[in-house]
């Protein structure tokens, strides 16, 4: 009958034996890697609450406008009435709205803070309109909200209708928290971020410290977000990178009340004021005092007395919007009335970004320390030391920059703790102005964002013939910059008003240019000469830097009468640009601060991996030493019975599995003797030499050479010569090569090794220095044979040895064996061959089915036994005839044939006795022991054990 | 009548004897030390006698040899344009000086044929005994297994070692000999001078051999595990390219940070200004405890493993 496939396919596949201890092994291996796997992709539970809601909030001058928020609200689970918790309001930037937040809020409300979100009005789902910042309406709403965290029980209270609540936010949303600070006393800790000090200046700068109303106008940005934010963000929205986050935020096109056609067109969600006052300024490229008066209320600048909560300023240095200068203001303003305020500079900003993972790291470190202290009161508290970080490279593994960050024990200013004077030097140069601005050169690229530009060598360009250069020498010492590097200049205008931009540029030996950080000042002059003799000069603070230049470098002063994103006059001028000041004193005043290198965050890994590899290699020399103490002491028996009998075994049994190769096995191999292991093909005789070799454990049973026990790896080994299942020789070595090299490997001395002896034995003439993979397989057998009586061990194993021989060489190889057992040295020959065994041996022992059936001498075993078969002519007759010889009887009768047990009567008797009878005596054959009892145990079996 | 070892008649040595008269009370032969068998030198010499062996050192010669030919060759076609990433960014200043030379070489070199040639002299140390049937003679010797293991490892580790040394080493000479001795450029920081580059290159080198360790491991383990050499090479391989291609799956997120290959391309903040360790050393940690792993479970196999080949 035909198996069926699933037997089929049983027999094909290995069989896995699924024993107890495997199974236990291999479920833990199987549990734990599955844990580690759900435990790393299942989402850890939120330890808080979010709730959405729409609150109402009446606000405007009169307090009257009712505008609904968009808010969300981040309870932490563990926050109760029993166990208040404080608050922060999370304000979001220019163009966004709650959702921009949400990262920064799951940070703060892990850090079990109740958060609170919202959208700002004019923006997103909320209602109202863009009224920047205004003390009226934004800020306003915000007291709102502070009241309505003021009723949540679980929000922690100083007073009846006062939470702690301090207000965290970047760019827009860090004006709001600076002015509800300003305005709402109830404000405990701020931390704004990337944010200005006076809209006015910010937008109408002029670095020789002009007035607002003699400002530049910064059209770029400034048209970025009226543009963009006024409509809904229609077109490509702007995206103005946040730190903190690590997100940029963009304006959400959509079904705003921006589309809403009540809405003036050219304004979009944008208050009226403040409309019309872009328009104006944009229009006239000049702010009128009703302009910069709406800004002017839309600034810290003018109420920083009244702000007392301990204020975390963060600032960023790739910044063209709000530069280092509008933080440094604040901080100047807020120190002035005695509040306390820490100042932090990182290198991304509105055009860096949100900075390298290694600043967001740091600025949050400062966040999460500051609301601890001034809100939880929990932690150490905040030194008051200025962190800054300088971009030092690039990163190939996130093609991002490399930041190293620096601490100064006290915050010094624009002005640095010392200056280094670089003089530069050039004759006075003329700088077209060009109409209407076009062609401009390029410094920053406003909205582009999230890119280290004075990296992006050649996004920097100068339009030729519009700007007049000044160099330096090659700087002998490299120069660190903290600051606002200060230069004095002159400018001729035939019109008598000049706008220009002063930059620094960083040049490298082989002429390549940097702008640090692609900043620029805008200057505007007013009542300047026709003729550069007759020019006042004029000293202009260059935008705050950090940035280094390497020795070697060159500094290059550039006076560019354009730029892409500021206003310039629109008629086309000659403009004539020199440097002010003596010709001694023509330098660049370089600001730097005596800081500290903060430690990389390296370190701990550096120790992790000193700490891995000093317990690796601890734990290998303990386990090493461990071992070889173990085997020293391990109790050396030596059983001086056994002390001269080259092999003892005692009980073996071997199972492999389920299966019992061996069943029990007692054996003796006594010096002198060649011993003969016979059996059938799987009756155990091959697994009983792996051992007798040590390759394999015994399930039970000892074994014994010369009274030392074996066990895999015993030294007594080494008394013991080998060949089991067949040669083992690299192949790609000549016969010669292999034998020298085993040798070697034995590490014994050469002269041990009797290697003429064995080569003699193996007979191979010249192939001996033929490669081993050209051997026939009989001269494999005999260069294995060979190899194992290298060194002449006291007991030779081999397994099948004549195995490949040819006729000859058999009869060679008993006299070599027999030959071999003197000397107290005794073999093993294992064999499936009845007459192998007969000729070779002096000694037998019978295994079949993993058991031993019949040991002693070959003589004994293998020799005449007393019985003879006979085939007779008349059974019955020859019975009564032998059963009258004396001593002889008939062991067993079948057809013609007779067992017949002589017992030391000639055979010549019994035949002449049956023949006188009469009786015809076809065949007398002697039997002989082996063979009965060979057959009688296996019984015509010879099926391998393995068979069973 | 059964015996035990604790019978009468037994005796136990004492530990003071010296090494050799241990072995012998203990029943060694003549001469016979455990410490004395399959020594590192003897084993190198008996690797050193395979083709194998031959073939992929000379190979790791000629390789260098080869790419320098292909890029006098090649000329410069500069069919430029689209982006190839950090390959093409290095290739094209491969030929700015001897160290970009030899930079370059290492960087085609490390993600496939150096993982190959480490699990080959790893995979192939027991296996190939295994399939010979040489293995139960060394361990009939007596070898003890765990010094088996010990020279064998430490003597394919340095073959290892000095595949990846001679590869740099003739990138370098031959480099430097057609193109002379240069700062270190890359396109993503200011050149390099030359001492410190070179300095950086032997970083490069030496973080490339820690992460190959993961590969060496594996392999080593493998082939305790099976008899067949090149199972024990092609799985190592596979398994690392398993390993790679799981890691550009970002779907899986942080788990990409535990797979053996994620910090394989570390070294690049070695060309970083400053330098970038972060990476490298959390990629050394990985190798180290990946490799510990493999070793470890390799030992603990095969000393108990039954040799039945």
């Amino acid at each position: 009958m035909p198996s069926t496939l699933s037997q089929r396919l049983r027999r094909a596949l290995p069989r896995i034996r699924w024993t107890r201890r495997r199974v236990v092994t291999w479920s833990i291996v199987a549990a734990v890697v599955f844990a580690a796997l759900v435990w790393a992709v299942l989402p850890k539970p939120a330890a808080y609450t979010t709730q959405a809601r729409m609150l109402t909030v009446h606000t405007g001058p009169n307090g009257t406008t009712a505008v609904n928020l968009d808010t969300t609200y981040y309870e932490p689970r563990s926050a109760s009435a029993a166990h208040p918790v404080p608050a922060v309001l999370l304000a979001h930037g220019f163009g966004g709205t709650k959702d921009s937040v949400t990262n920064q809020a799951e940070d703060l409300v892990s850090r079990g803070y109740a958060v609170l979100t919202w959208t700002a009005e004019g923006f997103g789902a909320s209602g109202g309109q863009i009224h920047l910042d205004s003390p009226d309406w934004e800020i306003k709403d915000g007291s709102q909200l502070i009241d309505w965290l003021a009723t949540r029980p679980e929000v922690e209270k100083s007073g009846s209708d006062d939470p702690r609540v301090a207000a965290v936010g970047g760019s827009y949303g860090g004006g709001f928290s600076l002015l509800l600070a300003a305005y709402d006393k109830r404000v405990d800790a701020i931390v704004p971020t990337i944010t200005w000090n006076n809209l006015a200046t910010a937008f109408l700068p002029s670095a020789d410290g002009g007035a607002p109303s003699d400002g530049v106008f910064k059209k770029a940005w400034a048209g970025l977000f009226f543009g963009n934010t006024a409509f809904g963000g229609s077109g490509s929205g702007v995206r103005i990178p946040r730190p903190g986050d690590g997100s940029t935020i963009s304006s959400v096109p959509g079904d705003s009340p921006a589309n809403d056609p009540t809405n003036d067109p050219a304004c979009g969600r944008f208050a009226a004021d403040v409309c019309r006052a872009y328009l104006s300024i944009a229009s006239s490229r000049a702010a009128t005092p009703a302009d910069i008066a709406l800004l002017e209320r839309s600034s810290p600048a003018g109420v920083l007395d009244r702000i007392k909560a301990p204020t975390l300023l963060i600032q960023g240095e790739a910044d063209s919007l709000f530069p280092l200068s509008e933080a440094d203001a604040n901080a100047r303003g807020l120190a002035a009335n005695g509040t306390t305020v820490r100042v932090a500079w990182f290198t991304g900003g509105h055009d860096g970004g949100s900075g390298p993972q290694s600043d967001q790291d740091r600025l949050n470190k400062l966040t999460d320390q500051w609301l601890d202290y001034y809100l939880k009161g929990t932690g150490p508290t905040p030194s008051d030391a200025f962190s800054y970080s300088r971009i030092a490279g690039l990163d190939a593994n996130t093609n991002g920059v490399v930041a190293l960050a620096f601490d100064v024990p006290r915050y010094p200013g624009l002005g640095g703790q010392s200056a280094t004077q670089v003089a530069v030097a050039g004759p006075p140069q003329p700088a077209a102005n060009p109409p209407n601005g076009t062609p401009a050169a390029i410094s920053s690229l406003p909205g582009a964002g999230g890119g280290a530009v004075s990296f992006a060598r050649g996004i920097t360009t100068d339009v030729p013939g519009q700007h007049a250069d000044f160099y330096s020498a090659p700087l002998e010492h490299s120069v660190d910059v903290v600051g606002s590097p200060r230069v004095s200049i002159k400018v001729a205008s035939p019109t008598g008003t000049a706008v220009v931009f002063v930059k620094l540029y960083d040049v490298d030996p082989t002429g390549s240019l940097s702008l640090p950080d692609g900043l620029v000042a805008p200057v505007k002059l007013t009542g300047l000469p026709a003729r550069i003799d007759a020019a006042q000069p004029v000293t202009v603070t260059l935008p705050a830097i950090v940035h280094r230049f390497e020795t070697g470098h060159v500094l290059r002063l550039t006076v560019a009468t354009s730029d892409q994103a500021y206003a310039t006059p629109a008629a086309p001028t000659v403009y004539t640009v020199a440097l002010g000041g003596v010709a001694s004193d023509t330098g660049i005043a370089l600001p730097s601060v005596h800081s500290v290198e903060q430690a990389g965050s390296d370190g701990p890994w550096w120790w992790a991996l000193g700490i891995l590899v000093a317990a690796l290699a601890l734990g290998t020399v303990a386990i090493v030493m461990l071992a070889r103490r173990r085997s020293r002491r391990r109790v050396l028996a030596v059983r001086a019975e056994y002390a001269n009998v080259p092999l003892v075994v005692r009980g073996l049994r071997k199972e492999y599995g389920s299966f019992v190769a061996v069943a029990r096995l007692d054996l003796e191999v006594r010096p002198g003797q060649v011993l003969g292991l016979l059996g059938p093909n799987g009756a155990g005789k091959t697994t009983t030499l792996r051992v007798l070799m040590g390759l394999t454990q015994p399930t039970q049973g000892e074994i014994y050479v010369f009274g030392h026990r074996l066990v895999p790896g015993s030294p007594v080994l080494s008394r013991l010569g080998a060949l089991v299942e067949g040669p083992g020789f690299m192949p790609h070595l000549s016969g010669r090569e292999n034998l020298s090299l085993f040798w070697r490997s034995t590490g014994r001395p050469p002269a041990d090794s009797h290697m003429d002896e064995a080569l003699d034995i193996a007979g191979l003439g010249s192939a001996i220095d033929r490669r081993v993979k050209t051997y026939s397989h009989g001269m494999r057998q005999r260069l294995a044979i060979a190899q194992a009586m290298l060194g002449l061990p006291e007991l030779l194993v081999l397994d099948e040895p004549t195995d490949g021989l040819d006729p000859p060489q058999i009869a060679e190889m008993r006299r070599v064996l027999r030959r071999y057992a003197t000397d107290g040295r005794a073999v093993l020959v294992s064999s499936h061959l009845l007459a192998e065994v007969e000729q070779t041996c002096t000694h037998v022992a019978v295994m079949h089915k993993g058991e031993k059936v019949a040991d002693g001498p070959v003589d004994d075993v293998v020799g005449d036994s007393p019985t003879v078969q006979l085939d007779v002519s008349d059974v019955g007759a020859a019975e009564r005839v032998l059963a009258a010889i004396a001593g002889v009887q008939t062991v067993e009768a079948e057809g013609d044939g007779l067992v017949v047990n002589m017992d030391g009567t000639p055979r010549s008797d019994v035949v002449a006795a049956l023949v006188r009878a009469g009786i015809g005596v076809d065949r007398i054959a002697p039997r002989r022991r082996l063979e009965d009892a060979f057959l009688a145990l296996v019984g015509g079996d010879t099926k391998a054990s393995g068979e069973r | 009548m059964t015996h035990t070892v604790h019978d009468t008649g037994v005796h136990a040595t004492g530990d003071h004897d010296a090494g050799e008269t241990r072995a012998q009370a203990r029943g060694g032969a003549d001469g016979y030390r455990p410490t004395a068998t399959l020594t590192y030198a003897t084993e190198m010499r008996r690797q050193l006698s395979r083709r194998r062996t031959q073939l992929t050192l000379g190979f790791m010669f000629v390789l260098p040899l080869i790419i320098l030919v292909a890029f006098e060759f090649g000329g410069n076609s500069g069919n430029g344009g689209g982006d190839r990433g950090q390959f093409a960014a290095l290739a094209d200043i491969a030929t700015t000086g001897g160290l970009n030379f030899a930079l370059f070489t290492l960087l085609v070199s490390a993600s496939f044929l150096l993982v190959v040639v480490v699990a080959l002299f790893h995979g192939d140390t027991i296996a190939s005994e295994a399939s010979w049937g040489s293995l139960r003679y060394l361990l009939a010797i007596p070898v003890p297994r765990a010094r088996l293991l010990g020279s064998k490892l430490l003597v394919a580790l340095t073959y290892s070692g000095i595949s990846l040394f001679l590869l740099t080493a003739t990138a370098l000479a031959a480099g430097t000999a057609r193109y002379g001795w240069h700062p270190l450029r890359s396109n993503v920081a200011d050149d390099i001078a030359p001492v410190p580059a070179l300095w950086r290159l032997l970083g490069i080198v030496a973080y490339l051999a820690v992460t190959l360790l993961i590969v060496a491991g594996l392999a080593f383990l493998l082939s305790v595990s099976t008899d067949a050499p090149l199972g024990a090479v092609g799985g190592a391989v596979l398994l690392q390219i398993l390993s790679s291609i799981l890691d550009q799956i970002t779907a899986l997120g942080s788990i990409r940070n535990y797979l053996p290959t994620h910090y394989s391309q570390a070294w690049l903040g070695l060309l970083s200004t400053p330098v970038q360790y972060n990476e490298m050393i959390k990629g050394a940690i990985a190798a180290v405890v990946y490799a510990a792993i493999f070793f470890g479970f390799a030992w603990w196999r095969f000393l108990r493993k039954d040799v039945v080949s």
